[in-house]
């Protein structure tokens, strides 16, 4: 695969790691664009006119979008370091999982966004989507991927730092390790990766990109 | 000696989700066993076999588990790899079939219920909003499948034909039971779309009767949102 492939993202979105962790996994070198959100580029918009989001990966020219869409791409037009099983039984177990991750991930980014009642009730859901992922996800195994990091390991690493992240802002501990031994212990594993742990952005960074971009929105709402 | 394929599909009849994937099974010819689920009351194999959601469908090959429609869908064009294939073999292509589905599902049908549950002006609004997004979705299936599309009779059904056909074939009912959404002079790509979709004889086979549909809709919808 000699084309070139560029990379669209921002350093502190979780979706925008899951790509940068399955190419350096996969060894495949690319070009990184950070986007400045507020004001978007051009190919940015004309790779994904229809969500004008990143993360967007363009190969030899061609623009993919979506994380979980990208990450599959990725698998198949480079299938070293696989991140997918190879039976189907497994694979479709893999998918299930990242359906779910998509499904019941954005709850936890609703009690970062909200207060009051809204917050009360994603507080309920993202509790539940853990519980689900402990005693389901994660029996007898060290990863999601078995015995070392694959495609689920990777769609749920935003359990991995950016929910620490929310916990603190928002002043509220969801992930008791008492509670959620398995998640807790996977947590630590994913982070050791050393792919996965040089490539996390910084902690204190996004606590204060993230504390800032919640206060303006309690503030516009407060005010709207 | 390996076992004999054994495929048990537990759905209800009324659901889309479930249609996918008896279509996608009519379509790869693989013999299964049904098991229509009173989702009042469980069976105990439907929670067993999906402990997470406790919903259908869930397809059961040789007493394994598979749950989600989309899921189950690339589960069947992986394991029965004979033609035809539900999804495109080229990855780009396959990128492009899955971009379009994700955005089918959460983005345009998750645009019903706000019109179900909406009356006079607000509903308006909902519809008009619906009818954009078909737009998007339109243009966006023209650019992307410039060969494939429309849908010619007599082609073999695909993955994005199944998604799209098994929600919108029905759309008669969705105009008797809520209100008129769908029409050609909005979206004449996508009806013209499922006009075609309604006569394959898969699709024929596999929808629900629309009599028995209209009155489930009224019982689902009208029932809640009066």
């Amino acid at each position: 695969m000699g084309e070139e492939v560029k990379l669209h993202g921002t350093w502190a979105s979780p979706f925008s790691c899951r790509v940068i962790w399955a190419l350096k996994l996969k060894g495949i070198p690319y070009e990184y664009i950070e986007e400045d959100l507020s004001n978007k580029s051009s190919q940015l918009l004309q790779h994904n006119p229809v969500h004008k989001k990143i993360p967007v990966l363009v190969h030899g020219g061609k623009a993919t979008c979506e994380s979980m869409i990208i990450l599959e791409y990725v698998e198949e037009m480079w299938p070293q370091n696989p991140l997918l099983p190879t039976h189907p039984c497994e694979r479709a177990d893999a998918r299930f999982w990242i359906k779910f991750a998509e499904e019941k991930g954005p709850a936890m980014w609703t009690v970062y966004r909200t207060s009051g009642e809204e917050q009360e009730k994603a507080v309920k859901d993202t509790l539940e989507m853990l519980r689900a992922i402990e005693a389901h996800g994660l029996v007898d195994k060290k990863y999601f991927g078995g015995d070392k990091i694959g495609i689920v390991d990777i769609a749920f690493g935003q359990i991995a730092q950016w929910l620490g992240v929310i916990e603190d802002i928002v002043g509220v501990k969801l992930l008791e390790a008492h509670k959620f031994p398995r998640l807790h212990a996977w947590i630590k594993n994913f982070k050791e990766v050393p792919i996965i742990k040089e490539n996390l952005p910084d902690r204190d960074e996004m606590m204060v990109l993230f504390k800032h971009f919640r206060e303006m929105l309690l503030t516009s709402s407060r005010d709207s | 000696m390996e076992k004999q394929n054994e495929v048990v599909l537990f759905g209800t009849w009324a659901s889309a989700f479930c249609k996918r994937v008896e279509l996608a099974l009519k379509i790869k010819g693989i013999p299964y066993e049904y098991v229509e689920e009173d989702l009042t009351n469980k069976s105990e194999s439907l929670l067993h076999y999906n402990p997470v959601h406790k919903k259908v469908p869930v397809l059961v090959h040789n007493g394994k588990p598979i749950s989600e429609s989309l899921v189950i869908l690339e589960y069947i064009d992986e394991c029965w790899n004979n033609t035809p294939k539900l999804l495109p073999e080229d990855p780009y292509q396959r990128a492009k079939v899955r971009f379009w589905v994700n955005f089918f599902d959460h983005q345009i049908m998750a645009r019903l219920l706000p019109i179900i549950m909406t009356r006079g002006e607000e509903r308006e609004k909902a519809i008009k909003e619906f009818n954009e997004l078909l737009k998007v979705f339109e243009e966006g299936i023209n650019k992307d499948f410039p060969e494939e599309f429309p849908f010619l009779e007599g082609k073999t059904l695909g993955y994005l034909d199944i998604v799209v056909g098994t929600a919108l074939c029905n759309y008669e009912a969705f105009h008797e039971v809520v209100d008129v959404v769908f029409s050609p002079e909005k979206n004449p790509v996508i009806m013209a779309w499922v006009k075609a979709l309604k006569n394959h004889p898969l699709m024929k086979e596999t929808l629900p009767p629309h009599d028995k549909f209209v009155d489930k809709m009224r019982e689902k919808y009208l029932d809640q949102y009066p």
